[in-house]
């Protein structure tokens, strides 16, 4: 549904995201994860029109988001960065606006605004002036014109920031029965949300893509395996083969460019002296060996104590059980 | 122009809800109130001295004595009143978010643009209707060419436009509204005052930075003239602005 190629958004001469390259299939609900300023607002911004890419491709459904902005822009629902809205209209007027807008003729837009009111939730405060709408409705608001026009592709940035415990849970629950039928890109800063929410996630740093796992697959990763980032000059074929064979290796995997493998090892043995032997007495060149693990952990380490004592009570608890 | 009405009738909207139209209108038609007020008060003085003076009473018309310079007297008011309305078009919208809203919409940039800019426009002539009841009360006691009154208004219209025009493109230059509304100030007095100079340069340049004057254009509709330069004037200001606008609002996307 979604399909990233080497998207690249430069601020001035800082980039905000390199060479991000990802695919989202039709139904999933994938989260964004990473520390702020990793460049998931970026990407979402990019994704949804209102940036275009310094280089690289998008795809929404099948459609490229610059050749295609405007049809590309009826398929996605946005909920912004600060859930920005009109505070000074009723959220009715707000809704019939946003629905006009998005291209309804009157009969339908009002069909839509009625029902989203009621799928979000908001029978109570149709009537009301958005501005003295406590945070929560505000929120259900934001998501409810997103959903107007009834588009596959939902895009979400941090879409539970701000909201009391009880209010996060509500959205969560709001999200997680909107993905039942829709494609869904949410960011957070915070591990929980992601991995109660989302089936799979990306994890984002300082504009790069650190990881892309299901929930249960980063989870065992973070516990029980390290990864490490080879470059090797040689024979792909018969490296793959033989890094595979290594004792303690897990999983092997070739790279992006060219000549780089992706090793994942246990985590309780000394693999890497072992792997750059073999290389070397096979004849092949061993360019780089890069540790990921560690950055990987430092941004789970960030993650994590950016949420609430609860959720990081909770969190202790799922590393417990494993 | 698909989702140009649904902007139009929000920016309608979001006029209506705000204190600003309201101060702003008031204030616009005392002041208009009183300049009619001054300007009839002292015709019938004229009149009464006229009376005993029939060459004199020839001169003596409602169209020149009150009605020409109400009109201009309105210009002026509304060189700095329409500022203040049109200040936070785009920087309010940018300072609160929700121009990645709208621009997210799948909607075009133009029909943004052509939504704000004829909404504020609206308003004004809705500000400008009012200024009808005058002359009617006026029609009461005298006799005028209402031809005339008709092509002022139409040269008013047309000023207020190239002023929207011009407000819409310094409120998307900034998130302040007050420095929307000093650059809008700042920009309409430059192009008011730019006129002045052209009787002190040369006459080749002189006839260039008159016509470059955006209140000189509206002298000959409010003698009841219709000159295809001036309509084209005020048609071509207000497209340049607009295009402006679309242009750096793209520069700032690309900026990021």
């Amino acid at each position: 549904m979604i399909e990233v190629e080497h998207l690249t958004k430069f601020y001035g001469p800082v980039p905000a995201i390199a060479d991000l390259s990802f695919r989202i299939d039709q139904g999933e609900i994938v989260g964004f994860l990473g520390p702020n300023g990793a460049g998931k607002t970026t990407t979402m911004k990019v994704l949804t029109g209102f940036l275009p890419p310094t280089s690289g491709s998008a795809r929404v459904d099948g459609l490229d988001i610059s050749q295609n902005a405007l049809q590309v822009k009826e398929r996605i629902g946005y909920l912004p960065e600060n859930n920005p809205l009109y505070t000074e209209m009723t959220v009715e007027a707000f809704l019939s606006f946003a629905a006009r807008a998005k291209g309804l003729a009157k009969g339908a837009a009002a069909a839509a605004v009625f029902a989203t009111v009621a799928d979000c939730g908001l029978e109570a405060v149709r009537g009301r002036i958005i501005g003295h709408l406590s945070k929560g409705f505000r929120q259900r608001v934001g998501l409810a014109q997103a959903l107007l026009n009834n588009p596959p592709v939902l895009i979400l940035d941090e879409p539970t920031i701000g909201l009391d415990p009880a209010q996060v849970v509500e959205i969560r629950q709001l999200i997680q029965s909107l993905g039942r039928e829709r494609t869904i890109l949410l960011s957070s800063h915070i591990l929980p949300e992601v991995s109660q929410v989302c089936q799979k996630v990306i994890i984002l740093n300082q504009g790069r893509i650190v990881a892309t796992d299901t929930v249960a697959g980063l989870t065992a990763q973070l516990q029980n395996s390290r990864k490490v980032r080879l470059t090797v000059r040689g024979p792909r074929e018969e490296i793959l083969r033989a890094l595979a064979a290594q004792a303690g290796v897990i999983r092997v995997e070739a790279g992006g460019a060219e000549e780089e493998y992706r090793v994942e090892l246990e985590k309780d043995r000394e693999v890497r002296a072992d792997l750059s032997r073999t290389i070397v007495r096979q004849g092949w060149d061993l360019l780089e060996l890069v540790s990921q693990e560690l950055s990987l952990e430092e941004i789970f380490v960030q993650l994590v104590t950016e949420e609430n004592p609860a959720a990081e009570a909770e969190l202790k608890e799922a590393v417990d059980d494993l | 122009m698909r989702g140009f009405l649904a902007v139009f009738k929000r920016e309608l909207y979001a006029f209506f809800v705000s204190p600003v139209f309201y101060v702003v209108g008031t204030i616009f038609l005392a002041i208009a109130g009183y300049f009619f007020y001054t300007g009839v008060a002292y015709f019938s003085l004229i009149s009464f001295q006229a009376a005993q003076n029939p060459f004199m009473g020839a001169q003596v018309n409602l169209n020149d004595m009150v009605i020409k310079p109400l009109f201009d007297d309105i210009s002026i008011i509304l060189l700095l009143m329409v500022p203040l309305l049109t200040m936070r078009l785009l920087a309010e919208e940018k300072k609160t978010g929700t121009l990645e809203l709208l621009l997210t919409y799948p909607l075009r940039d133009l029909a943004v643009l052509l939504g704000k800019f004829l909404a504020t426009l609206l308003v004004l002539l809705i500000l400008l209707s009012a200024t009808l009841v005058y002359l009617l009360i006026l029609s009461g006691f005298g006799e005028f060419e209402w031809g005339v009154v008709l092509s002022g208004y139409g040269g008013l219209i047309l000023l207020c436009a190239a002023f929207v025009a011009l407000g819409l493109f310094v409120s998307s230059l900034t998130q302040n509204q007050i420095i929307a509304a000093v650059l809008g100030f700042g920009a309409l007095m430059m192009f008011w005052v730019v006129g002045w100079a052209g009787s002190l340069s040369g006459p080749a340049v002189g006839q260039v930075v008159k016509y470059l004057s955006i209140m000189e254009h509206l002298d000959s509709f409010t003698k009841g003239v219709l000159d295809t330069r001036d309509i084209a004037y005020y048609l071509t200001f207000c497209a340049f602005f607009i295009f402006a606008t679309l242009r750096y609002l793209d520069s700032q996307k690309i900026r990021g």
